[in-house]
């Protein structure tokens, strides 16, 4: 489904990708763990198409294209969704009118019909209950003063409605209490299909609990040092990221 | 230059109002013209403002005049069948609907129109013979001709424009709807002058629509005075939608009484020039007012608002925003002065004027002028000038939704505080149907004309 070959990208003149190499296949889920700074976002970014990266070496296959040559809209209406790590505030428009928009532009794409008025509000409805989202916050304003844990699922609201082949979760754990990652997490499973895959990038192991990876991959100075199963995530929260940190030393 | 050129059209003026003053005279009531006689010696004085005054610092006036506009001193029947031309088609706004032809009440017939409970609406020139002791009473009382030369020179040339009365305690359901139109054969000046009087505990809502339905060049100066009596409420919405070789300089004095409550709007759609100065006179207790505005331009438009907020009382408050998307090589300004008299304790006065520019060549000044004496005051005030959001941009994106779509959701979110802050629903609908054509670029000829006249 994805294949990532030698992907190097820099902001400002400073490399942050350094090499990245990953095979995504259809029905995984992978996780990407790292400590701060070592290009995770970056990494999910880049492949969202966020043009203030540049990429300068490598190449992204996604179902047999080239990713890398396309817009960010393009990707979204291919089935590449990126979760936010900080959703943005957008006011004054309004949730229904933005999810509107991007579920009739993705079916334009797709040469479907657009959705009736009435056919859309059954498919809100459906997926709010898929990740119990208040039904309040689909009237206001894009993310305009949600909670963090309101503007998380959010995403994960976003994710139901557009139903991307490949989803990319960037820290959507991050500043989630108990509950609401609870809510996240099933929300991710119940949308989980043979076909689709989830990259998840967080810090920490507990996420895992709930979305259980099937391969843990560690990033860390640009590149992915380590590839293993799920028990890796358990080796990390133990013992921290020192001692993949000396690995690393030592090999170079 | 520019001095020398006003220079000369003063003399024009001046020239004119001598020449024809009693073709001018004609037909108006004495009070009104001695009105006349007053502000045309101040404007002798005064002349067209220059860009020596302050408030008239980013607008260049000379060659808005420079232009030999015809002045119709005489109703002239222009017969038209206003369906034929024009279709204002607010949705579900039942409205009494009034047309003001180059200045000129339009409707021969029926000069003065009764409304419910005694309530009146009409042409100015016959209401200020019909009721001299109202017009005694309100007329210049709150546009004072002093103010600065345009309004000097709407006062010594004044003859028709619109009458509102609504007497104490009545409430008008329908809103009322005035089509401002410009039309012609030649090119024309015109300087309508409306008055609306609201007595005590009285509410009305007044929709104005500005609108060119010929493509010759238009310039209007009207002054407009609205007395809000104690408790009244009173909405005021402008939608400035005239094609660009059109100038539009519009004076609006409001006077409010012990807590009464006004709301006026200015959506500007299109226009060549467009200075809008409001003027708030807040002179009594417990007021509350909000002024809004909103401009959209692009190619070499430029849209101009001054603002003078008088909280000359305690206990009032006023709350100001006015928001700006523009585009190409447009130009803009925002003044936004506030003055806290003395003894006006406990004043709240906020103000935000916010800006987006689209391209590097267009241009705002933005510039917030406080005074405050009193010393109890919460006062605010903020302008920010900036590009669409990036971030937002790129969120938008990646949901899918194409790059020119998603500029097109910020802008209208960026405009939509501003439509939310307008009351009367089925205009709240119309005004965001006609800024998403207008942001689209679709309201490129003049909103509903057929007329095609002249690319806007």
């Amino acid at each position: 489904m994805l294949k990532i070959k030698n992907l190097k990208a820099k902001i400002d003149g400073k490399e942050i990708l350094k090499g990245i190499n990953l095979e995504v296949k259809p029905g995984e889920v992978h996780a990407i763990m790292g400590p701060n700074g070592s290009g995770k976002s970056t990494l999910a970014a880049v492949l969202a198409g966020r043009e203030i990266f540049e990429v300068t070496e490598g190449e992204v296959e996604y179902l047999g294209k080239n990713l890398l040559e396309m817009t960010p809209e393009e990707r979204a209406k291919e089935g590449i969704f990126l979760g936010f790590q900080y959703p943005i505030e957008i006011p004054g428009v309004s949730m229904v009118n933005f999810m509107k928009t991007a579920v009739n532009e993705k079916r334009k794409y797709h040469n479907q019909e657009p959705l009736s008025a009435a056919e859309f509000l059954k498919l809100m409805r459906e997926k709010k209950a898929v990740v119990e989202i208040d039904s309040n916050l689909t009237n206001r304003s894009v993310n305009e003063g949600f909670s963090g844990g309101e503007k998380k699922k959010n995403e994960i609201f976003q994710m139901a409605m557009l139903e991307p082949k490949l989803a990319i979760l960037d820290e959507t754990d991050s500043g989630l209490d108990i509950d609401a990652l609870r809510i996240v997490a099933n929300g991710v499973n119940k949308l989980k299909t043979p076909e689709n895959a989830t990259i998840v990038i967080t810090h920490y192991q507990r996420l895992l609990d709930y979305i259980v990876p099937d391969v843990v991959h560690v990033l860390y100075q640009g590149r992915i040092v380590k590839t293993s199963g799920k028990e890796l995530a358990l080796e990390l929260e133990e013992k921290g990221y020192d001692w993949i940190k000396k690995e690393v030393e030592q090999e170079s | 230059m520019e001095n020398q050129v006003l220079a000369d059209i003063n003399t024009i003026f001046i020239d004119r109002f001598k020449n024809e003053k009693s073709v001018l005279c004609e037909g108006s009531s004495e009070l009104i013209n001695s009105h006349r006689e007053k502000a045309f010696e101040i404007f002798q004085k005064t002349g067209i403002p220059t860009k020596a005054d302050e408030r008239y610092r980013y607008i260049t006036l000379d060659p808005v005049f420079r232009v030999d506009y015809k002045s119709y001193l005489r109703k002239r029947d222009i017969l038209f069948n206003i369906d034929d031309v024009f279709h204002c088609d607010v949705p579900n706004l039942e409205t009494h609907t009034i047309l003001l032809v180059n200045g000129w009440y339009h409707d021969k017939e029926n000069q003065l129109t009764s409304l419910p409970g005694g309530a009146v609406i009409g042409s100015f020139m016959a209401a200020a013979q019909k009721y001299p002791r109202l017009f005694e009473k309100y007329y210049g009382k709150y546009a004072d001709p002093n103010t600065d030369g345009l309004t000097a020179l709407n006062t010594a040339f004044a003859q028709d424009g619109i009458f509102l009365y609504v007497p104490k305690g009545v409430i008008l359901d329908k809103s009322i709807q005035i089509i401002n139109i410009l039309l012609s054969d030649e090119d024309v000046m015109a300087q309508p002058r409306n008055l609306f009087i609201l007595e005590e505990n009285s509410q009305a809502q007044i929709v104005v629509c500005d609108h060119t339905l010929s493509s010759q060049r238009f310039l209007t100066n009207s002054v407009t005075e609205i007395a809000a009596g104690k408790n009244s409420l009173f909405d005021f919405y402008k939608i400035q939608n005239e094609h660009n070789g059109s100038v539009q300089l519009s004076s609006v004095f409001i006077n409010q009484k012990k807590a009464s409550n006004v709301v006026s709007g200015v959506i500007t759609l299109h226009g060549g020039i467009i200075r809008n100065n409001i003027h708030v006179k807040l002179e009594e207790e417990y007021c509350e007012n909000s002024t809004m505005g909103l401009y959209l331009s692009d190619k070499g438009q430029h849209v101009d608002n001054y603002t003078f907020i008088d909280h000359a009382s305690p206990n009032c408050t006023s709350n100001e925003l006015f928001k700006g998307v523009l585009d190409d090589y447009a130009t803009g300004a925002f003044t936004g002065k506030i003055l806290v008299r003395k003894d006006a304790q406990n004043t709240r006065a906020f103000q935000a004027n916010n800006n987006i520019l689209l391209t590097d060549d267009a241009k705002i000044n933005t510039k917030p002028q406080l005074e405050i004496w009193a010393d109890d005051v919460k006062c605010s005030h903020g302008a920010t000038v900036g590009q669409l959001d990036d971030n937002a941009l790129f969120y938008l994106r990646s949901r899918g939704i194409n790059e020119k779509e998603a500029r097109m959701l910020l802008m209208f979110g960026f405009t939509y505080e501003i439509m939310n802050k307008i009351k009367i629903e089925p205009l709240k609908i119309r005004i965001s149907n006609l800024i998403e054509k207008r942001l689209r670029g679709e309201l490129s000829r003049c909103n509903s004309c057929v007329m095609n006249c002249r690319e806007c």
